[in-house]
């Protein structure tokens, strides 16, 4: 008997409810789906085989990584773009502790991210199973929040409750351990939507009469500075930052983290401070008389010696993480809340502008007085700097950067002129190398279609984690890795020179394979360039090609990164060069 | 020529007067120097689930807290365990590992209790039987203690006090014989109608 259109319709109807979750995998998938999660990175395996069957059915897409580690680069990647968790997947034992570098990645940098990983059946754990790793304990410090699964009815809770910590408050990594038993049995309850516990409160607006000392403060100070952390980008604060450096007149000074929160082609715009940061960026915070420091927990590499970071200014610190108050540098004015709530209120309460028309004199002669200008000789190889900014030129102002660890890392973000937040995607706490092309990967899911994909790679770096290409030409992936290959691990190399009296162990790379010819052994477009006229032509091919492609530029290998202030060292003290180094 | 960037060296550029101390807090060079350290309570509401005291434990150990004692225990609310941990630390450290505490997602609620709050440490300590028992008792009477096991080979007394207290009472124990000890930790609450956490 055929059907009439209204059953028909009826039934189509019918087809877009979603089925009842059946079992704990079930109950999972449709937790990720509740929270709008559509690109999962992951590598499957024996104990997380449950899930990744439920998942058959899912609409969401599974991109398979080579490695553990690349699953959690790509979803701490897709987090930074795209500003909600990254989701990756890995199995017992092996594969979660393969996540481990990537969680820990992501926790030192406030990326959101949630890790799902398998376990051994619950009457197994504790007796040391095969694939068995006590992941929650291992993960415990590396974790915003983790948790293991006891029921197959309220597991797809534990992943809802997980998405909503790792995305709310001070955003991180958070992880839930999935036991077979629990994800194979049976389930006859939805999930609930994503919600945290009902005892996690993070502060949002800060108190009103602390902001208002905090903007008299700012107002009559002679000497301001901002200096704008990652919690800028991470609070979408970026318009309320530029609008209030712009309308009081103050210079901003970002954390590496922070890049692209305050354009840098402004005026106002000083680059990043700390260790590898410009001049004139270490000098605006070692002479600011008020600080004004935007979600930033004030690391080492960026303060340098405590005692000499900005020692004549009162700070006013906004933060939505109060242990990030007063843990490195005292606040003066500590501001809780989240960033782009307490800069509209600071906006408001602002008396006046400061009085810092020579301030801002000052600052330009700075930037004048130690210009990021590198030289180019004829008879030396190709500068690493220019490639970078060949690449810059040759993009649009939206593209997104990815790097590994090392001095291709600080080239990349000297050189390269950040515009926009969520545009520049790296490992600054934990300093991972090898982080370039997975991050690449998951950025590339996350961004919209025209927005071009850069990694910057060095050679010792990129071989870390060179495998995911071949997911990148698997998946079709228009990204571009632009290698600085200087057969080192160029920033070991570096202090080797200025700490070690050269002493090369262990930094000399020139086994480092053919990166062409391993490109194309993938199914990707290699490229080598080895000198400064090649540059423009082959980033234009490379770019042009839609899909992955590798540029293995042959640079300097003697080239160092300067500015560079010494570990500990005073901000206001660095070296422009060699000479300067050693005399410090 | 170096290799590098060009510009002033580092003794041609102004440099600023202040300083901060090893906390970050802005200094004249009188204040130079170190910060004393002392003792404090922390009492802490958090969810009586698995894992939560060792996720409190390890905040402790890697953010190298010093930490003298720590107890844990249900409270009069269901699903909520309290936790009284005594530790040692300069006036910024008892911040930090306050707000550090506060942090981690199981932990509800976080308290320095005040020092007239009420502390009560339980202490067990065993000694040799052929130590006169007569004078055992004398002196677990005089410190507030009680017997609670007499065996052919040992005395085994129980103290209940305040930290200091129990350590004047092992300490007057010293006379004797000491096989073990054992000590619970403080556990703590804020004094009269004042709330703990």
């Amino acid at each position: 008997m055929s059907e009439t259109p209204a059953q028909k319709l009826d039934e189509e109807d019918a087809d877009d409810e979603p089925t009842p979750v059946q079992s704990g995998a079930e109950s999972v998938v449709r937790a990720l789906e509740n929270a709008g999660v559509e690109t999962l990175f992951g590598v499957t395996g024996g104990a997380i085989m449950p899930v990744y069957d439920a998942l058959y059915d899912s609409d969401m897409r599974h991109v398979t990584m080579g490695h553990e580690q690349g699953a959690a680069h790509a979803a701490d990647a897709y987090g930074i773009v795209s500003g909600d968790p990254g989701v990756c997947l890995a199995t017992s034992g092996p594969g979660a502790t393969n996540l481990v570098t990537g969680i820990a990645d992501a926790d030192m940098d406030s990326d959101p991210m949630v890790a799902l990983t398998g376990q051994v059946p619950t009457a197994l754990v504790g007796n040391d199973a095969f694939q068995e790793t006590d992941t929650t304990g291992v993960t415990a410090p590396i974790t915003k929040f983790n948790s293991f699964a006891q029921d197959p009815d309220g597991v797809g809770d534990d992943v809802g409750e997980a998405f909503a910590l790792a995305r709310e408050g001070r955003q991180g990594p958070t992880l839930v351990d999935l036991p077979k038993d629990v994800t194979q049995g049976d389930a006859d309850r939805e999930p609930a939507p994503p919600q945290s516990p009902e005892t996690y409160d993070p502060p949002e607006r800060a108190d009103a009469e602390a902001v208002a000392e905090a903007a008299r403060a700012i107002a009559e100070a002679e000497r301001p500075v901002i200096l704008a952390g990652g919690g800028v980008i991470k609070a979408n604060a970026s318009p309320e930052l530029r609008a209030f450096a712009r309308d009081y007149g103050i210079p901003v000074v970002t954390t590496m983290p922070g890049l692209g929160s305050f354009p840098e082609d402004d005026d106002l715009a000083l680059g990043f401070a700390g260790m590898h940061g410009t001049g004139y960026a270490n000098l605006a915070v070692t002479h600011t008389d008020v600080m004004l420091a935007v979600g930033t927990r004030f690391d080492d590499r960026l303060t340098g010696g405590v005692d000499s970071f900005a020692p004549e200014a009162e700070v006013v610190h906004v933060d939505i993480d109060p242990a990030e108050i007063s843990k490195n540098i005292h606040a003066d004015y500590p501001l809780l809340g989240d960033a782009e709530t307490v800069l509209d209120q600071l906006q408001e309460a602002m008396p006046g502008e400061p009085p810092a028309a020579e301030w801002r004199a000052r600052c330009q002669q700075w930037k004048a007085d130690y210009p990021m200008d590198y030289a180019t000789p004829d008879d030396e190889p190709l500068k690493p700097e220019f490639v970078v900014e060949a690449l810059d030129e040759a993009t649009g102002a939206d593209t997104i950067v990815t790097t590994g660890v090392g001095q291709h890392q600080m080239w990349a973000c000297q050189y390269w002129e950040f515009t926009e937040p969520r545009t520049w995607v790296s490992s600054h706490g934990l300093g991972t190398m090898g982080y370039g092309l997975p991050a690449a990967i998951g950025a590339r899911f996350a961004a919209d279609e025209d927005q071009s994909v850069v990694a910057f790679e060095g050679d010792g770096s990129l071989l870390m984690t060179v495998q995911e290409l071949s997911v990148a030409v698997r998946e079709h992936l228009d990204i571009t890795v632009a290698v600085l290959n200087n057969e080192y691990v160029g920033m070991v190399r570096q202090w080797q020179d200025g700490f070690y009296e050269g002493r090369h162990m262990a930094s000399e790379y020139s086994w480092c394979p053919d990166f062409a010819k391993l490109a194309e052994a993938f199914g990707a477009r290699g490229f080598t360039v080895d000198d400064y006229d090649a540059v423009a032509d082959t980033v234009e091919a490379a770019l042009e090609y839609d899909g992955p492609s590798v540029i293995d530029f042959h640079v300097d290998p003697q080239e160092n990164v300067f500015p560079m202030v010494p570990s500990g060292g005073e901000n206001g003290r660095f070296a422009m060069n060699d000479d300067q180094l050693e005399q410090l | 020529m170096p290799r590098g960037l060009e510009g002033p060296a580092p003794d041609e550029r102004p440099q600023p007067e202040g300083r901060r101390n090893e906390q970050g807090i802005r200094i004249t060079p009188e204040d130079a120097g170190e910060q004393p350290t002392h003792r404090a309570v922390l009492s802490a509401q958090v969810w009586h689930e698995p894992g939560v005291l060792a996720k409190v434990s390890g905040l402790f150990s890697r953010r190298q807290f010093n930490i003298e004692s720590l107890s844990v225990g249900p409270t009069e609310t269901e699903g909520v365990a309290r936790i009284t941990m005594v530790i040692e630390e300069h006036d910024p450290g008892i911040e930090q590992a306050k707000k550090q505490l506060q942090k981690l997602v199981p932990v509800i609620a976080v308290r320095e209790l005040r020092e007239e709050a009420v502390e009560r440490e339980l202490a067990m300590v065993k000694l040799d039987v052929r130590d006169d028992p007569d004078e055992v008792q004398a002196v677990a009477e005089m410190c507030d203690g009680d017997v609670v096991d007499i065996g052919p080979e040992t005395i085994t007394v129980e103290l209940t006090g305040r930290e200091s207290e129990i350590d004047a009472a092992l300490e007057t124990f010293e006379r004797f014989t000491v096989r073990e000890v054992v000590r619970t930790g403080t556990a703590a609450l804020a004094r009269g109608a004042e709330e703990t956490t």
